[in-house]
């Protein structure tokens, strides 16, 4: 594959990491200070997006910083799989941003330069991990990810993000250090080499016992992606301010973590040897069992962000699930997920968010005869979760259809009970939610109602711009048909 | 032209010593720029030397005009030089952020501590430097008495008492050591560590020889705070003056360490060490337990002072453990772990002086909301904690990354084991603290944008020395693989 080296990841890296210290600077003057959030982004964007063409041509850019030791360096390589998940964080960033302001200053929250600092840093990391050319800098960034949100999710400073904040480091930084380091040092130990290769990194030194615990370390240690038992992070998560819920925990962090784990399969083991060691049906029945397991816990939450939460935790297993499947369609619907997942939740998290800061409310069970007030919100709220149910006209529908084409050619109808199940169940708790919020009488009256307006448009926006693209992306998803296929060097 | 540059590095600090004890009486105002400038000077010489080693490998210099065997030799090779760089740094950062604290802390009296402090730096120095075993033991012990009389200086109540705890085990340390050495002596007749190295290889097996060994060994070990040879560490670290412990803290554990290295590598010789002896897993295992025992102990301290100083001990057991892995890896980890964990303590001991110097007190209770206090303290201490839990690109990654392939390399299992539990529990140390000073007091209810911030930022003076060094921390951390290749590596190749 023609490589072409450019120092252009590592400036896409750290365009938003620079920012810091100027929204430091301009911390009283929040104007000026959110214009150079603005600034960054889009900065960013261009970058990535400035790589876009070569990439879809096959080519890829790589760019190394300094070598660690031999074999592991700090180094960059952007290919289809990662200018997917670059483009998809680097652009929603750019609505957040614009809802960030609208939310922070609707509800006066303290801390704003810090809340919007870290959130630069966790894009950062976010793009550093995208574009890992190894293991070895996808484990420095997924860390700075780990390290950096936590201001974010313990934003309020009470008694609840501290609990939250705890359980969120002792599952995130507990797993990447107690598995994925060990895991990471012995795999160089074992082949004096990290880089990521479609042909997997090892050449047969390992027995398939001592395959299965590498893996498991692997899976499970990248807790950020929410396989269960280790996704109870993700709910308590959620006292973070929504724009960070948003973005972070429905495509930065959740996805980095999938991410990771999809770049392990491919490039670390290598689709070829997890089928001859027969190793997919381990991790798709662990998928399968978030699947299934969260959908029906996100059907019992009255808190509709902790709804999102478990929905999210499912939805994550899907993207796991496909690549395990270990065939072409397989994997191609669970990488495209990556994108139209993330499109589907940022939308719906917008929505929670846009009614909070209108009408105060968080519970499902209040939200009755609110669509009347705030019809395009909740318009938006049912296509976001269209998307992520996989109905069409959005996105959404390709990754389903892609993951159902998977496990029929794979033969393991099983897994297509799953996701037949867990279509079902998604209607379930989501459909509802839109259904009486347009037609169901309020049970506190209509009264209780008067005053509710929609959002303020810094809200509302962005909430749209999502809704509409995860639209758009039922009718245009070739390219990032193309990107995965030119990434993973599928069919 | 003979190379004056090893005996500038070592003089300058000691004649500026002298000066600043004369200034004591006269004018007590000239003695901290006197301070300074025989520590840039020393500073200066040691960049200008390391330079020198680099290109050359080995600068040798002869006290007196007189050869070796008989005459003292200075010999830099590039583990001294890399030592001798940090000492000398870490001695002038530390120096420029102790003068608001020296004036607080012992405003009557500022001449005796400089002296002290130059003398204390002047013996480190000279121990990195000196290729004579006997002239190693006189150093060492110019550097213990030095910080016995710093510690002395430090809380009018317990601080005493620390000292003499640790006189009275400092000299016991010095005392095998020395014997070690008396025995050296009586085999081969000389004290230069090359020439003795060249005599020992035909006595290796003799048991004088290997009694020899083990009492250097034992009295290092007592001088860097070994578990479980441990027990003065502690109390000696936490009541010395800050501007003193500031200094003890990162590097005399550390110099020592260097001093084992070199007694392993230079003057018995890796043959002997680990195909004679077969001590090597013992000395692991013992390693293991203190990274764990250090580790736990310092868990149970609720003030920070305490709890930095068990952590000491349990870095420790990072370094003897990667030494005595014996091969190419660990011993890389344990040099590297050297320069990084004399930055990352120094890092972690500037923040303390700042909430000494703030805050009058570094208990748990007293750190309440030092996020929103002092920012830019806490942001160091927050990057020195995350280079100590080994988080990248901060550089206690990256020396952890070489130990633990040294420990799988030598198949110590326990030892890669414990390394990743500490990193562990060096978490839950360290963000204890954050989230003590991060969410406590606790706010009753939503905080807005109106709260008022109480600022109580440390001084310039103490703010510029630690954001260098925990900068250092991440521009460390990313060359380590060319700190290895071009310094460890070599060194350990010759």
């Amino acid at each position: 594959m023609d490589q072409l080296i450019s120092i252009r990841p590592l400036l896409a890296v750290l365009v938003s990491l620079c920012v810091i210290p100027v929204l430091i600077s301009a911390s009283n003057r929040p104007n000026v200070r959110e214009t150079w959030t603005f600034l960054a982004g889009a900065v960013k964007f261009v970058l990535v997006i400035s790589m876009l063409p070569a990439v879809l041509q096959g080519q890829e850019i790589v760019y190394t910083l300094v070598e660690i030791a031999p074999g592991a360096a700090l180094s960059f390589r952007v290919d289809g799989l990662g200018m997917l998940f670059a483009l998809v964080a680097s652009f929603l960033w750019l609505p957040t941003s614009l809802y960030s302001i609208g939310y922070m200053r609707g509800l006066k929250e303290h801390g704003q330069t810090r809340y919007f600092s870290f959130f630069a840093l966790a894009l950062s990391a976010t793009i550093g991990v995208a574009f890992s050319a190894n293991l070895l800098t996808l484990y420095l960034f997924y860390e700075v990810l780990s390290l950096a949100t936590y201001p974010l999710v313990t934003h309020h400073q009470d008694r609840e993000a501290r609990i939250s904040g705890r359980k969120y480091l002792i599952f995130i930084l507990g797993t990447s250090i107690g598995l994925v380091l060990p895991a990471m040092l012995f795999c160089y130990h074992l082949t004096g080499t990290l880089e990521f290769s479609t042909l997997g990194i090892f050449e047969g030194q390992l027995s398939k016992p001592a395959l299965i615990v590498l893996l498991l370390m692997f899976v499970f240690g990248f807790a950020k992606a929410g396989i269960m038992p280790f996704h109870s992070w993700l709910p308590a998560a959620m006292v973070a301010p929504t724009p960070v819920s948003a973005l972070l925990h429905a495509v930065a962090v959740v996805k980095v973590g999938v991410f990771s784990i999809v770049r392990v399969l491919t490039g670390v083991f290598g689709l070829d040897l997890l089928a001859a060691n027969d190793l997919g049906p381990i991790i798709a029945g662990l998928a399968s069992v978030t699947i299934v397991v969260g959908s029906l816990i996100a059907l019992s939450q009255d808190e509709l962000k902790r709804r999102l939460a478990f929905s999210t935790i499912s939805q994550l297993s899907y993207i796991v699930l496909g690549v395990a499947l270990l065939t072409p369609e397989g994997v191609l619907g669970g990488v495209i997920h990556i994108a139209m997942h993330a499109f589907g939740k940022i939308t719906l998290f917008f929505c929670a968010g846009a009614i909070f800061v209108a009408s105060g409310r968080k519970y499902v069970s209040q939200m009755d005869g609110l669509g009347k007030r705030m019809p395009l919100t909740f318009a938006a709220f049912f296509v976001g979760a269209l998307g992520v149910i996989g109905l069409p006209p959005s996105g959404g529908f390709f990754s389903k259809w892609f993951l159902v084409l998977g496990s029929i050619d794979s033969g393991q109808i099983f897994f297509l009970f799953v996701l037949l199940l867990s279509s079902f169940l998604n209607g379930f708790y989501f459909l509802p939610i839109v259904y009486r919020a347009f037609f169901a009488e309020s049970r506190q009256g209509e009264q209780a109602l008067s005053g509710i307006r929609e959002a303020p448009l810094c809200c509302l926006v962005p909430l749209l711009i999502t809704a509409a693209l995860s639209v758009a992306l039922f009718f245009y998803p070739d390219m990032f048909v193309n990107l995965i296929r030119t990434g993973l060097q599928i069919p | 032209m003979t190379n004056v540059f090893p005996a500038v590095v070592v003089l300058a600090p000691f004649v500026a010593a002298l000066f600043c004890s004369g200034f004591s009486w006269l004018e007590k105002r000239l003695c901290f720029p006197t301070a300074l400038i025989g520590l840039s000077v020393s500073a200066y010489a040691a960049f200008r030397l390391f330079l020198q080693v680099i290109d050359t490998g080995v600068v040798q210099y002869r006290m007196g005009g007189w050869a070796p065997p008989f005459g003292i030799e200075y010999r830099i090779d590039l583990l001294s030089g890399l030592v001798i760089m940090l000492v000398v740094l870490i001695a002038l950062l530390n120096l420029a952020a102790s003068h608001r604290s020296v004036l607080q802390d012992m405003e009557d009296r500022p001449g005796t501590f400089y002296s002290i402090y130059l003398l204390f730096v002047t013996g480190l120095l000279g121990v990195a430097s000196t290729g004579d075993l006997f002239n190693l033991y006189v150093l060492l012990e110019i550097t213990s008495l030095t910080s016995y009389a710093q510690i002395a200086m430090g809380d009018p109540d317990r601080g005493p008492l620390a000292s003499l705890n640790y006189v009275f085990i400092g000299v016991i340390g010095a005392s095998f050591y020395l014997l070690g050495v008396g025995y050296l002596y009586i085999m081969t007749g000389s004290l230069n560590m090359v020439d003795v190295a060249g005599l020992i290889e035909p006595l290796y097996s003799s048991s004088a020889v290997l009694v020899a060994f083990v009492f250097c060994m034992i009295g290092v070990w007592i001088k860097m705070a070994l578990f479980p040879l441990h027990v003065w560490l502690p109390n000696a670290y936490t009541y010395a003056p800050v501007a003193a412990a500031r200094v003890i803290a990162p590097l005399m554990t550390k110099v020592m360490v260097y001093v084992m290295i070199r007694l392993m590598l230079t003057v018995f010789g890796l043959d002997y060490v680990f195909e004679r002896l077969d001590l090597s897993q013992a000395v692991v295992w013992l390693s293991t337990l203190a990274i764990l025992a250090g580790a736990i102990m310092a868990l149970a301290q609720h003030d920070l002072r305490k709890m930095l100083a068990y952590i000491i001990v349990s870095e420790i057991g990072y370094m003897v453990g990667g030494a005595w892995l014996g091969n190419e890896l660990g011993l890389s980890g344990a040099v590297l772990h050297i320069v990084n964990d004399a930055l990352m303590t120094f890092a972690l001991f500037l923040v303390l002086g700042n909430f000494m110097y703030r805050l009058k007190g570094a208990g748990f209770t007293d750190l309440q909301g030092a996020f929103a206090r002092m920012p830019w303290t806490m942001a160091g201490f927050v990057l020195a904690g995350l280079s100590i839990i080994g988080v990248p690109p901060t550089c206690g990654f990256f020396s952890k990354w070489y130990l633990i392939l040294g420990g799988l390399q030598a198949g110590a299992y326990p030892f890669v084991a414990a390394l990743i539990l500490s990193s562990l529990i060096c978490a839950v140390l360290f963000f204890r603290v954050f989230e003590i000073g991060f969410f406590e007091p606790e706010a009753d209810g939503h905080r807005d944008m109106s709260r008022a911030v109480n600022l109580q930022e440390a001084p310039v003076s103490m703010l510029i020395p630690l954001g260098l060094t925990s900068l250092s921390l991440v521009v460390v951390g990313v060359y380590s693989g060319f700190i290895v290749e071009t310094i460890i590596l070599p060194f350990l190749r010759m």
